[in-house]
């Protein structure tokens, strides 16, 4: 294997693949990134076992072959060269190293023989669409903050895609929840989704999906599913991942159908006084008090070691008095992806789940439940 | 010396010196303390067992072997704690600054004190002793340094009933000869690697530069350069609030069965959560516990969304954890539950839209521990904590009323999650 290829185009594709593989490995070759020469590109993969991304890039193959390499070895080292330069990657002889040549540095790093490298069976894949990046991007975006990290509920460590029965209008919907909030999200089903099976995305392929699609939003996004695998092709990109293997509840259940007391508030002014209020509040619970009365909303916390903060804004608000706690980390992380000039909250009572949404945007919805204060 | 006032204090054979206070007929006796099963520990020997050689946690038959004629006397560890209490308050009279390590054993802080005294720390703590022995009836020994390190060092130098002084300028002429695993922290692993690189003592440790200390051992490296220099800047903290909360527990014999390991974490889960409520804590991290009958330590532990409270909670998580390692293949030897990540009791178990049943079991958790305050621990229990039925018996008649009738299953679902990941065949036993 020879071949010579531009740093920035390498590099690219390394960073890419890098975030994919863990830095601690008990097994040495997930580590590695593996590298096919051949035609006029090389092809770079990584893996897990259970997420991996291929990326090709064009490259002057003078001899084709395989091999693989430490990925974050050489991704360092790509990383540390000078901008605009040539980087040659050769496989000489038989001692199992891969040089690393550009301008007058030279590297050489051990490899593992691709034979070993673990391969993830796309298997079949019967659902297939495509979807803008910005759309994509969109869905995740609006929900990844409700992921769960708890490992006990494994089933909410992901965003929960599937489509909604209405034959006229079906929608693609994204949600996620970790007990506390819950983000719905959704866009008009793409053309070849209707029929898709519900699918949990795990979070790091969430993670990487994003980071893929932020780069350019304008591209278009292959999105193929099976039962227990899905691929998304993003321009040179190809990532495929294992899906949770469980059942995402029945999150309807969830979402309040009767609350009556609805507050309207400027969604920026709104934020930053949260942010401001919570300055105050307990570092662990996050918690500041909401009491609305006719026409006002005054935001306060306390904390016995801090202190105490108010604010106080106008909204439009008529349904009687009422008073209500959140974490204000949770508002803020939903303030953020609302992109309206006005936020509705939807309330029932000081304990029963309450509705977070874009006053006037009916495509993502929030459930947040309140905090004793 | 009056400028050395940082004292540790640690009571002598403090379990069998307890039991020898209340039953002077022991005096002259060997008595160990310890667990009298097939699989037993010594917790405690007393000083007579010391000399055949019987030490804390070696196995029980082992102690007997070589000192039959030993008195074996099971943990009371309610007199204990209550002998440890005054002792601990003997000490609080002196100073607030008091850092308890354990029962028996804590460091103090007498800065300051001389006025208030009337005489130097060394006076303070020679009165002190004497009053433990006359007040509490059992033995201590004490070190005076002007460190935590040195003081602990010090109160070992002269046991039982001693009194050691570590003064700054014998600081360093004293630490060159002893062996590094006087360092707190060299344990068997750092021993020896140290004794790989030629290293024995704390002399010459200090004799090596920091930099090169760092670079071999890493973290571990300033630490063992500052304290072969007798450099050590911690300080007495009186606020020594719980970290962890834990129960755990040794078998008669070794269990591989994952029905049999889940039956006795139960009951574990149930403590720690009993313990967590009274001193009104709430805790984020579960820790499963296990040793191997090779005695291998297996550690798993994971954090939850909130924190919680609930006995159910701590069981369901270190359940979770336990499958995998219970598969059948290893046979263990003891297991435990721990928790840590402490946080207010009132932050415990906040609702969660996913779970409309969690208000129902805080409400039944609580319900049962305030019934058992009242008529003992025995007064009520869950299912899960009766004894499994092996295959061939009959089903045991428990008649609950609680249990969902087959054709009202609907009815129960409020008591579920609404999702259909978990079990409900061992939720249906979680029921009382």
């Amino acid at each position: 294997m020879k071949l010579t290829i531009e740093r920035a185009a390498l590099l690219r594709s390394l960073s890419h693949i890098s975030s994919v593989v863990e830095r601690r490995n008990t097994i040495p070759i997930l580590g590695n990134v593996r590298l096919v020469a051949e035609g006029a590109t090389l092809k770079l993969t990584a893996t897990d076992m259970d997420l991996e991304v291929v990326e090709t890039c064009p490259a002057l193959v003078e001899q084709a072959g395989e091999t693989t390499t430490p990925a974050h070895t050489l991704f360092d080292i790509v990383r540390k060269l000078p901008d605009g330069s040539q980087v040659e990657l050769s496989l000489s002889g038989g001692d199992g190293m891969i040089t690393v040549r550009a301008g007058r540095s030279q590297f050489r790093l051990g490899c593992l023989p691709v034979a070993d490298f673990p391969v993830l069976h796309s298997g079949d894949l019967s659902t297939h669409f495509k979807v803008s990046a910005g759309d994509l991007s969109a869905l995740i975006a609006r929900t990844r903050f409700a992921i769960s990290t708890e490992e006990t509920r494994y089933y909410l460590n992901g965003i929960y895609f599937h489509t909604t029965s209405d034959p006229e209008n079906p929608m693609l919907r994204a949600v996620a929840t970790d007990g506390h909030r819950l983000a719905r999200v959704e866009l008009p089903a793409p053309v070849g989704a209707e029929q898709m099976p519900g699918i949990i995305l795990p979070r790091k392929a969430v993670t990487e999906i994003a980071k893929l699609l932020g780069e350019d939003e304008t591209l278009e996004v292959s999105v193929s599913l099976g039962k227990t695998k899905a691929r998304i092709e993003v321009g040179d990109v190809t990532l495929t991942t294992k899906l949770i293997d469980g059942t995402f509840p029945d999150y309807e259940r969830v979402i309040p159908t009767g609350n009556n007391k609805h507050l309207r508030v400027p969604t920026k002014a709104f934020a930053a006084a949260v942010d401001r209020v919570a300055t105050i509040a307990i570092e662990k619970t996050r918690a500041i008090k909401m009491s609305i009365g006719n026409g006002s909303l005054i935001l306060s916390a306390t904390s016995p070691e801090a202190g105490s903060a108010t604010e106080e804004l106008e909204v439009d608000y008529s349904e009687g008095g009422q008073e209500i706690g959140f974490n204000s980390r949770y508002l803020l992380d939903i303030t953020q992806q609302v992109t309206g000039e006005e936020l509705e909250l939807q309330m029932a009572d000081s304990a029963s789940p309450t509705i977070v949404k874009d006053a006037n945007d009916g495509s993502a919805l929030y459930v947040l439940m309140p905090m004793r204060v | 010396m009056t400028s050395l006032s940082i004292a540790h204090l640690d009571c002598d054979a403090f379990y069998a010196s307890v039991e020898k206070r209340d039953r002077p007929e022991l005096a002259s006796r060997a008595v160990i303390v310890g667990g009298t099963g097939p699989r037993g520990v010594v917790s405690t020997a007393c000083y007579i067992a010391r000399i055949s050689g019987v030490r804390s946690a070696m196995p029980m038959f082992k102690a007997l072997q070589l000192c039959p004629d030993a008195v074996v006397i099971k943990p009371d560890m309610a007199r204990y704690v209550e002998a440890g209490r005054k002792v601990r308050s003997l000490m609080q009279d002196l100073t607030p600054l008091v850092e308890p390590l354990s029962i028996d054993e804590a460091f103090l802080d007498l800065g300051g004190t001389e006025a208030l005294h009337g005489g130097p720390p060394a006076l303070t703590l020679v009165r002190l002793a004497r009053r433990i022995e006359q007040e509490v009836g059992v033995t201590v020994s004490i070190g005076l340094s002007h460190n935590k390190f040195l003081a602990k060092v010090a109160s070992d130098l002269d046991k039982p009933r001693g009194f050691s002084i570590i003064g700054k300028a014998e600081t360093l002429d004293f630490l060159a000869p002893k062996p590094v695993s006087l360092i707190w922290g060299v344990g068997k692993a750092m021993q020896q690697k140290l004794a790989g690189d030629g290293i024995h003592t704390i002399g010459q440790i200090r004799g090596l530069d920091e930099k090169l200390l760092m670079k071999r051992y890493g973290r571990m490296g300033p630490h063992l350069w500052r304290l072969s220099q007798g450099l050590d800047e911690r300080k007495v903290e009186p606020d020594g609030v719980a970290k962890a909360i834990s129960s755990e527990t040794t078998f008669d014999k070794d269990i591989a069965g994952l029905a049999a390991l889940r039956a006795i974490l139960w009951p574990l889960c149930e403590k720690v959560a009993h313990r967590l409520r009274k001193a009104g804590f709430s805790a984020q991290t579960i820790t499963l516990k296990l040793r191997t009958g090779d005695f291998k330590a297996v550690t798993r532990s994971r954090t939850l969304e909130a924190p919680t409270q609930l006995a159910d909670t701590l069981f369901r998580t270190a359940a979770a954890l336990l499958a995998p390692e219970a598969t059948g293949a290893v046979r263990y030897r003891l297991i435990g539950v721990g928790c840590s990540h402490l946080r207010p009791g009132e932050d415990a178990d906040p609702p969660d839209l996913l779970d409309p049943g969690l208000p129902k079991r805080k409400k039944v958790e609580a319900a049962m521990e305030a019934l058992r305050g009242r008529m003992g621990d025995e007064a009520i229990m869950k299912g899960r904590a009766l004894p499994s039925r092996k295959p061939h018996e009959p089903r045991p008649r428990i008649i609950d009323p609680l249990a969902p009738k087959p054709s009202k299953r609907e009815s129960a679902a409020d008591q579920q999650p609404p999702d259909g990941n978990g079990s409900s065949a061992s939720r249906r036993a979680d029921r009382t």
